[in-house]
This record gives structure tokens, C-alpha cells and sequence, in this order.
């Protein structure tokens, strides 16, 4: 069984948060206003960790499972791809190529499903969202490419011969979906956190298969990625002041409660 | 001035009423062309009249040729024939879980442009223009989305329902959805009932000395209770037993990582900070306007919580009796009869 595991070099909140202010702003955003990777320091996504851990998981209970971590980005992204490596994924793959800067959703999800199709897989897991830009639909659109079922937002995930059950939230009920395998499966915060790897994984990791594949590799063509086949154009970021400092509320209970339900209501909090 | 499709979203059950963020979806596609309204379920006249006076021209139903699809896949069917047989000029659909799946799946097949989570959407003059809110809110980014039929979801509550009446035509439209995504099937579905433990919770609601006493907890489960979510407690409130020890937060307890912490009657010790700094929305209410909680929330309440969260409750209670869409179709109903 073959499991593909997508995963995302992201900018680390911890390291350095935009906070606001124009100081992190133009750390943040490079001048043809895509992140800048170069200048922040970037780590495996938190959500990518668990859906490692979701296939090493899989792969304990059966004999014959594979992983793949695969990762589209700047160089750079080899630390990720090295960390899910240390976390159990078993070889890696890295599709970098200059072509790519600037790629938006539509030119990632084909090129990561074309990765995806050529590796072979029975099941994709990738994490539900990223921290950075966060659109949240690559996972449906690589389905879509391949021509799979897709369960997104997966709080547990167990794989059967032949179907992944999968467990997730739905306005107020649970909701358990099966899918027949290939399916792409993308699992939430709330899947199990990855272990801490050992000193040994760590070590072992970097022996294991770490492919770099640019666009030729993959007949791909170049004009049909990066920002100038992108869908959508940034025309300016100008920076949004933070809910914090505090929005104060005073008075009369009664007032200060339906001001209070209208923020909830208004940030969709409930 | 082409179409631009709207998918409708239905109440499940509650008489298949259009839910309200369907109108702002519609108010939005006013701005650039016809609005056409897509469902999925078979609409009534009162549906209709209700999409009518929010300005659909057109309400396409669709019908799946293969039964049992779920409703994801047959929306993603329709709204990919209509578009290309339309050449819409924008897609538009709410946000959420199935927004987002079915605006993915409807952008691969159209080969077109895909923004989501906008909180605003204009006309422009090389196509729409989006803007939305990256990195939690911290920057607003505006972009162009070239290209033919872009699909667009819209963060609920983006702008204000306006109705503009129009008599709409509804049209029937037979699809075949591809064989492998009908196949995900709902095998099990379960109401949340028991209340959830602090550990991921997307919701917290946590009571500290100020609650006062075990029956002033009461109140805190019923304020969580209403919002769906955990209850915790700071160290004063375990031990005194007002709360069981695992309902702990800080260094000691559980550290948690909500999208909403209520804190009420919190002081905001460095202990508790530690457990609940990480919440994405602090909302503290407290007697005492210094209290350190205050210089971490986000929205700070100054007053008594015996008085506030009864209000607040009582809020809630309104709002939810009063579900959107259903007054607003029984008035179209009562304006065309």
C-alpha cells in the first residue's frame, strides 16, 4: 500500500509572527508581494506533521505501507521534507523549479497531482490547511485531478482493505464518512500530534531517498505555473490592525451582552 | 453584464428554507451581471419567491441522473455544465467545508481561477476584484482573478443582504456526476451531546474565582453549553472543587488552543495565561477593569458575569429563535399572494 503524504514549508509562527506592524510587514511580503520565504524562518507545517503521523500510524498496523512525503517549494523545503523523513515517511520527494515561484492553487494542485500520479498511490494525506496562506482546497483540486474521493478535515482516519473511514466535525454532529480507496484524505489539528522522533530516526533520515524533480521531469510545461499563469493578481497587502489591543465593552449588562453576541456572531464565533 | 451563478444553500429539513447567506451571496452578484440561482434541492414557490426578491433571474434546479450522489458532488456537476453553457461570469458560494470542496472540484473542471474566504468582492474592470484576510486577519489582500468563471467563496456575513425583487424563471438541468466521487458515504452521524473536554475544544468557556461558588459554575456550563463548547476552570475553581481537576487550565493543567476563550471572572495569572495565551479570540469579563486578563484579550467586558452572561444567554436564545430566511420568505410569500 502506498501512502503519499503532501506536505508544506511554512513560514514558523513561533520564530517570528507578523505581528501588524510595517516593521514585519516588509519582512513578511517580498517585492512582488509572495511570501518571502528567504527572510522567515520556515518549518514542516504543524497540520503536515499529523498527516505523517496519520500514515505512520497505517503503516503499524499493516506491513506493506510505503511513504512519500512529497513537498513543492524553494529550496529551502528540503528541511521539511527531511523532518517528515525523520518522522517515519520513508523517501521524499521535492519538485523545485525556478518556473514554480509564485504558483497559486490551481498550478500547485496540478503539479502535486501530476507527482501523486506518477508515484502511484492508494491513499493522499495532506493537512487540512496551511498556516500561511491557508485557501484550504488543494487537497479537493488534486482529487479532482485524479479523479478520487476526497474526505477533508479529518479528525481520525482508519484504513480498511479496501475503503478509508474517516471521522470528522459537521455543525454540531459527528459525522463518520467512508471513502473506497485511492481517496485523498486531508486531517485537522485535532488528529493525533506526531511523536517527538529519536535521536536515531533523526539520523537514519538523512539516509534515506530524497528525490529533487523540476517541471521537466514531469513534462510540465513552464508556462502553465508560477505567477504569471496564476489565476489571480495581488494588486496591494496593506497591513489589517489586529483585534488586539482589546475592543473594550463598559455599561449596562444587558447592552454589554448583545454587544458581546454581536462580535461572536460577526467573527463567527458561534 | 453576463449570469453569475449563486449556489443556494437549503436549511436540511427545516421546510428546505434558503438559508440568509444565500441572499448576500446573490446581493454580491448583482454587482457584476444576472444573478442565477443554483440549487440542489427541489425548491418550492415560497423558495423561489424568496430567491426573487433578493434579485435571481434565473433558479436552475439541478437533478442527478444517478441517485443517492451526494449533494457536494451534484453541485459541483451543475454549477460546472451551467458555467460553461453560460460562460458565467463569476461563480459564487459560501464558505465552509462543502463550500470550499465543491468550489475546488467546480475550478479543476472549469480549468478556471479560485479565490476563497473573500470578504469583499467588486467589479473591475480586468475582472473581479477580491479581497481577503491572510495571516489571521493581519494583512488585507486585494487581487484581480483573471480568466473565465472564477470561483469565488464568501466568508459569511461579508456584506449586508439587500433585496432588489425580480420574478425569476426556474429551469430544471439533468446531470451526471462522475462515478468515483459519488462514492463517499455518510455511514455513521452522531449529535454532539456530551459536552467536549477542554484538549482541543474549539471552544472554550472558563470560570475562575470570581464565579464564586459551584452554582455559579452552573452558569458557565449553561453559557457552554449554548456556544457548543468545553468547560474549564482556573486553579481556584478546581480547588475548590467547582470544577473537576481534568477542566484544569495552565502550566500545570491543559494548555488549549481554541478559536474562542470566554474567561469569566479570571484575574489572568501568569499559571492560567500559560494554558489559554494561544486562543486565536480571548474574550475576558471581569469586575475589575486592571485585571491582567484584560491586556491579553481581545474583547474585554467590564462587569459583573452574574449579570452579563445571563444577558448574553438570553442574546444567544434570541438570535437562534429567529433562525435567518425564515421571516424574510414567509414576507415574499405574503407579497406575491
Amino acid at each position: 500500500m502506498k501512502v503519499v503524504v503532501l506536505v508544506k514549508h511554512v513560514p514558523d509562527e513561533a520564530a517570528d509572527r507578523p505581528s501588524g506592524t510595517e516593521a514585519s510587514g516588509t519582512k513578511v511580503f517580498a517585492p512582488d508581494l509572495t511570501i518571502d520565504r528567504g527572510a522567515l524562518s520556515c518549518r514542516l507545517g504543524a497540520l503536515d506533521e499529523n498527516a505523517v503521523e496519520q500514515a505512520m500510524r497505517i503503516a503499524r498496523r499493516r506491513l506493506d505501507v510505503q511513504i512519500i512525503a512529497v513537498t513543492m517549494g524553494p529550496a529551502g523545503a528540503e528541511r521539511s521534507l527531511a523532518r517528515a523523513l525523520a518522522l517515519g515517511a520513508d523517501e521524499g520527494v521535492h519538485v523545485r523549479d525556478d518556473a514554480l515561484h509564485g504558483s497559486d492553487a490551481r498550478a500547485t494542485a496540478s503539479v502535486l497531482a501530476t507527482v501523486v500520479a506518477r508515484l502511484g498511490f492508494d491513499l493522499v494525506l495532506c493537512g487540512a490547511a496551511s498556516s500561511d496562506s491557508g485557501m484550504s482546497v488543494v487537497p479537493a483540486m488534486v482529487a479532482e485531478h485524479l479523479g478520487v474521493p476526497v474526505a477533508c478535515d479529518a479528525d481520525a482516519v482508519w484504513v480498511g482493505e479496501d475503503e478509508v473511514l474517516v471521522r470528522r466535525d459537521a455543525d454540531g454532529f459527528v459525522e463518520e464518512v467512508a471513502a473506497p480507496l485511492p481517496a485523498v484524505v486531508s486531517v485537522t489539528e485535532r488528529a493525533d500530534e506526531p511523536r517527538y522522533p529519536s535521536f536515531r530516526a533523526i539520523v537514519e533520515a538523512r539516509h534515506k531517498v530524497l528525490r529533487t524533480w523540476s517541471l521537466a521531469d514531469l513534462r510540465i510545461r513552464p508556462e502553465t505555473v508560477g505567477a504569471n499563469a496564476s489565476a489571480t493578481v495581488v494588486r496591494s497587502v496593506t497591513p489589517h490592525p489586529g483585534e488586539r489591543p482589546a475592543v473594550l465593552i463598559e455599561g449596562a449588562s444587558d447592552v454589554a451582552a448583545a454587544r458581546l453576541a454581536r462580535y461572536l456572531t460577526e467573527h463567527q464565533l458561534i | 453584464m453576463g449570469p453569475v451563478l449563486v449556489l443556494v444553500e437549503q436549511h436540511e429539513g427545516n421546510g428546505d428554507t434558503v438559508q440568509s447567506r444565500t441572499y448576500e451571496l446573490l446581493t454580491i452578484a448583482r454587482r457584476f451581471g444576472d444573478p442565477v440561482a443554483v440549487a440542489r434541492h427541489p425548491v418550492d414557490a415560497a423558495c423561489v419567491a424568496a430567491l426573487g426578491r433578493y434579485g435571481a433571474t434565473r433558479v436552475c434546479v439541478v437533478e442527478s441522473a444517478v441517485p443517492g450522489a451526494s449533494p457536494a458532488v451534484v453541485a459541483v456537476a451543475g454549477l460546472a455544465e451551467l458555467a460553461w453553457q453560460m460562460s458565467a461570469v463569476a461563480v459564487l458560494i459560501g464558505s465552509g467545508r462543502e463550500g470550499r470542496e465543491v468550489a475546488a472540484r467546480t475550478s479543476v473542471r472549469l480549468g478556471a481561477g479560485i479565490v476563497t474566504d473573500a470578504v469583499d468582492v467588486r467589479p473591475g474592470p480586468g475582472g473581479p476584484v477580491t479581497v481577503q484576510d491572510v495571516c489571521e486577519g493581519a494583512y488585507r489582500v486585494e487581487s484581480v482573478v483573471r480568466g473565465d468563471s472564477p470561483v469565488i467563496t464568501v466568508a459569511p456575513g461579508a456584506v449586508a443582504a439587500v433585496p432588489d425583487p425580480a420574478v425569476p424563471v426556474v429551469e430544471r438541468v439533468r446531470v451526471r456526476p462522475a462515478e468515483p466521487a459519488c462514492a463517499v458515504r455518510v455511514v455513521a452521524r452522531t449529535p454532539k451531546t456530551r459536552r467536549p473536554g477542554v484538549a482541543g475544544a474549539a471552544v472554550v468557556v472558563a470560570g475562575g474565582r470570581g464565579v464564586g461558588s459551584a452554582d455559579g459554575f452552573a452558569l458557565i456550563e449553561k453559557v457552554a453549553d449554548a456556544l457548543g463548547g468545553a468547560v474549564g476552570g482556573t486553579h481556584a475553581a478546581a480547588d475548590h472543587g467547582w470544577c473537576p481537576p481534568d477542566a484544569l487550565i495552565g502550566q500545570t493543567g491543559a494548555i488549549v488552543h481554541p478559536r474562542l476563550y470566554l474567561a469569566c471572572g479570571i484575574s489572568g495569572s501568569v499559571h492560567h495565561r500559560a494554558g489559554m495565551r494561544h486562543a486565536s479570540t480571548i474574550v475576558a469579563i471581569d469586575k475589575d477593569p486592571s485585571a491582567p486578563i484584560f491586556r491579553i484579550a481581545d474583547v474585554a467586558v467590564v462587569g459583573d458575569l452574574h449579570e452579563v452572561l445571563p444577558a448574553l444567554l438570553a442574546e444567544l436564545d434570541r438570535q437562534r429563535r429567529q433562525p435567518c430566511g425564515v421571516e424574510e420568505t414567509a414576507a415574499a410569500d405574503t407579497a406575491v399572494t
